[in-house]
């Protein structure tokens, strides 16, 4: 017989650590560079001996780029940790929330939540996701006609579903003519940058219990790769666990719309990169796409902010860039593994 | 004898469509039971309620003496097994990890195994001889090797019932009867009750101890395989002609499937043979 994998427990840690150490890195990054050099220079006179660092260095770093960084990581995380869920529940490598048309769903709960003059929390919360929910029902119902692992339905209803909000979301926008017009285009796109520390605190609060219980459902979702009846019969309460993961990862996914807005593709790049690099198994991917993927948005964060000459792009323009992509290869790629079938 | 299933007054319906009528059987601790009949019969829907994943409609359905329904999904994964018609190859972990998947009734909701729980792994794969590719994935295996990988984690789970949804159905000769030796050597090693449906009625008649013939969802016959495989029912059940004679081996009957061009030909010995029911 072959050597034995490492114990469960190493491969974790070992995986965790690594991607700690990439995620610390990149959120460095991101603190010290950006569309001014003020933070680069304060550190520079530090080195070279000043006694205090420049206040406006310190307002950029602290007030700035730091609730900016985290947020990013806690969106990054929760995305990928979405896709991750879907693809595992759904049985289908191409599912992924913004595909699905959950977070255009939000979306449209979230706007429609604005539009009626309610708070970000908890009334826009609420509203987005309810918005995820009624979305995720209809794709789940659209699509099971024939058969939820059938990848084709699944994607269709959610194109589908995607359009329609679209729809909704542009009637709602040219019925309003008041300033908050811009403001809901731009958020649109994807932004994080309007992140003060008390927010990101609110979105860690709703973010973090749904990572510890994806985390505690990890091998469950293992054996539902199996397919529903033999996991069942190897004693997984499939109802419980499809429920309560489905709600949970649309409760994540639309308080990420809520705040930061449609960030479209992230779910597919970091589930199916860390799966080539650390395997199959949940237990290792939970961890890995919480750390990998916060990771992965900061950078794609930095990338938004320091790519234009004047001011920045909305971070969903890069992940979209990087994502899309992904997406059509990948779709290509079940299509011919369909074919040698 | 203990009775290890015991079913009395199964229904099932799909939509109104009854697949299930009024079943009433046991089946003793220890025993190699089954189950045949053609497409359509209900063997499959049976399989499902005994494996918890149906629920039955009406009547009564207890493994090892109490109510299925009295179970929780944990506890009666500890206690029977299901092995799933044509497992999928889209799976996408190696032997070894599958083979120890078996171990999660047992374990956590985590799932973390123990070094007993790599030793029965370890035991389940020499038992089925999937050990020279534990390393290996489920797409670069052969049907019966698949086969036997699933065959593994079953066995893993340590159950005291094993339910098998024809798993010679894809199978050439050689792996079919290594399956059914498998099966064999289960029951008398482990004491444990397999439970499979088949559709090879002459691979049912060498290793049953007891046969149940379905059709149309009710109960045909039940027994052992000399009572049960008589022309009469057999072409009744299944509607076409057949020909049953003694196994060349002894002790069980042979069906042979009859082409219509030998059917007025003085070589189907009319009218065929039948064996004494010695049940």
């Amino acid at each position: 017989m072959n050597a034995d994998s490492p114990p469960l427990v190493l491969r974790i840690a070992v995986v965790s650590a690594a991607l700690s150490v990439l995620l610390i890195l990149s959120a460095l990054l991101a603190l010290v560079f950006g569309s001014t050099d003020t933070v680069i220079e304060a550190l520079f006179a530090l080195f070279r001996g000043a006694e205090k660092a420049d206040p406006m260095a310190q307002t950029i770093l602290w007030q700035i780029r730091f609730p900016r960084v985290l947020m990013a990581v806690l969106v990054g995380a929760a995305l990928s940790l979405g896709g991750l869920v879907f693809q595992a529940l759904l049985r289908n490598p191409l599912a992924e929330p913004y595909i699905l048309g959950v977070s255009g769903g939000s979306a449209v709960g979230a706007i429609f939540g604005i539009l009626l003059g309610f708070s970000r929390f908890p009334g826009v919360s609420l509203t987005a996701f309810a918005g995820s929910m009624a979305t995720l029902a209809l794709v789940l119902v659209l699509s099971s006609g024939q058969s939820i692992l059938k990848k084709d339905s699944l994607l269709l209803a959610g194109v589908m579903v995607n359009a329609f909000c679209s729809a909704v979301i542009t009637f709602l926008i040219s019925l309003t003519q008041d300033a908050r017009l811009h403001n809901i285009i731009y958020w649109l796109m994807g932004d994080l940058g309007q992140a003060g520390m008390q927010q990101v605190g609110l979105l860690a609060a709703m973010l973090v219990p749904c990572f510890v219980l994806f985390f505690a459902l990890s091998h469950p979702m293992n054996l539902l790769l199996m397919g529903k009846e033999t996991a069942q019969t190897m004693g997984v309460n499939i109802r419980v666990v499809t429920l309560v993961l489905l709600v949970a990862t649309s409760f994540m996914v639309s308080a990420t719309v809520a705040n930061c807005g449609l960030l479209g593709f992230v779910g597919l790049v970091m589930p199916h990169l860390l799966r080539l690099l650390v395997g199959p198994d949940h237990r290792v991917l939970v961890p890995a796409c919480a750390l990998g993927g916060g990771a992965f948005m900061v950078l794609c964060d930095l990338l938004a902010r320091v790519l234009p000459r004047q001011g920045e792009m909305p971070v969903g323009v890069i992940t979209a860039m990087i994502g899309a992509p992904l997406f059509i290869y990948l779709l290509k790629r079940s299509g011919s593994d369909a074919n040698r079938r | 004898m203990q009775t290890v299933v015991d079913i009395k007054g199964l229904s099932h319906f799909y939509g109104s469509f009854q697949a299930l009528r009024e079943l009433s059987f046991s089946v003793p601790k220890e025993c190699f039971f089954i189950v045949i009949g053609p497409n359509g019969s209900g063997k499959t829907t049976l399989l499902k309620t005994l494996a918890g994943i149906a629920a039955p409609a009406s009547g009564a359905v207890s493994i090892l003496g109490r109510p299925i329904g009295g179970y929780t999904r944990k506890g009666l994964a500890k206690r029977l097994a299901f092995v799933p018609q044509l497992p999928s190859e889209d799976f996408p972990f190696r032997v070894r990890d599958i083979v120890l998947m078996g171990r999660s009734p047992h374990l956590g909701v985590l799932g973390l195994d123990r070094e007993t729980d790599r030793g029965i792994a370890r035991q389940a794969m020499e038992f089925t001889g999937v050990e020279s590719f534990a390393a290996r994935r489920l797409d670069q295996l052969s049907g019966g090797e698949r086969q036997r990988v699933f065959i593994a984690r079953a066995i893993c789970q340590e159950p005291e019932i094993l339910l098998l949804d024809e798993p010679t159905a894809a199978l050439d000769l050689a792996h079919q009867v290594r399956i059914m030796d498998l099966m064999e050597r289960l029951k008398k090693d482990r004491g444990v009750t397999v439970i499979m449906v088949s559709h090879d009625v002459n691979l049912a008649a060498m290793y049953a101890d007891r046969l149940l013939l379905m059709g149309e969802g009710a109960m045909v016959s039940i027994g052992s395989p000399a009572k049960v495989l008589t022309y009469e029912v057999l072409e009744k059940t299944y509607g076409c002609p057949l020909l049953v004679d003694e196994s060349p081996l002894g002790g069980v009957p042979r069906v042979t499937l009859v082409p219509r061009r030998y059917m007025d030909s003085d070589r189907v010995p009319l009218p065929p043979d039948r064996l004494d029911d010695s049940d």
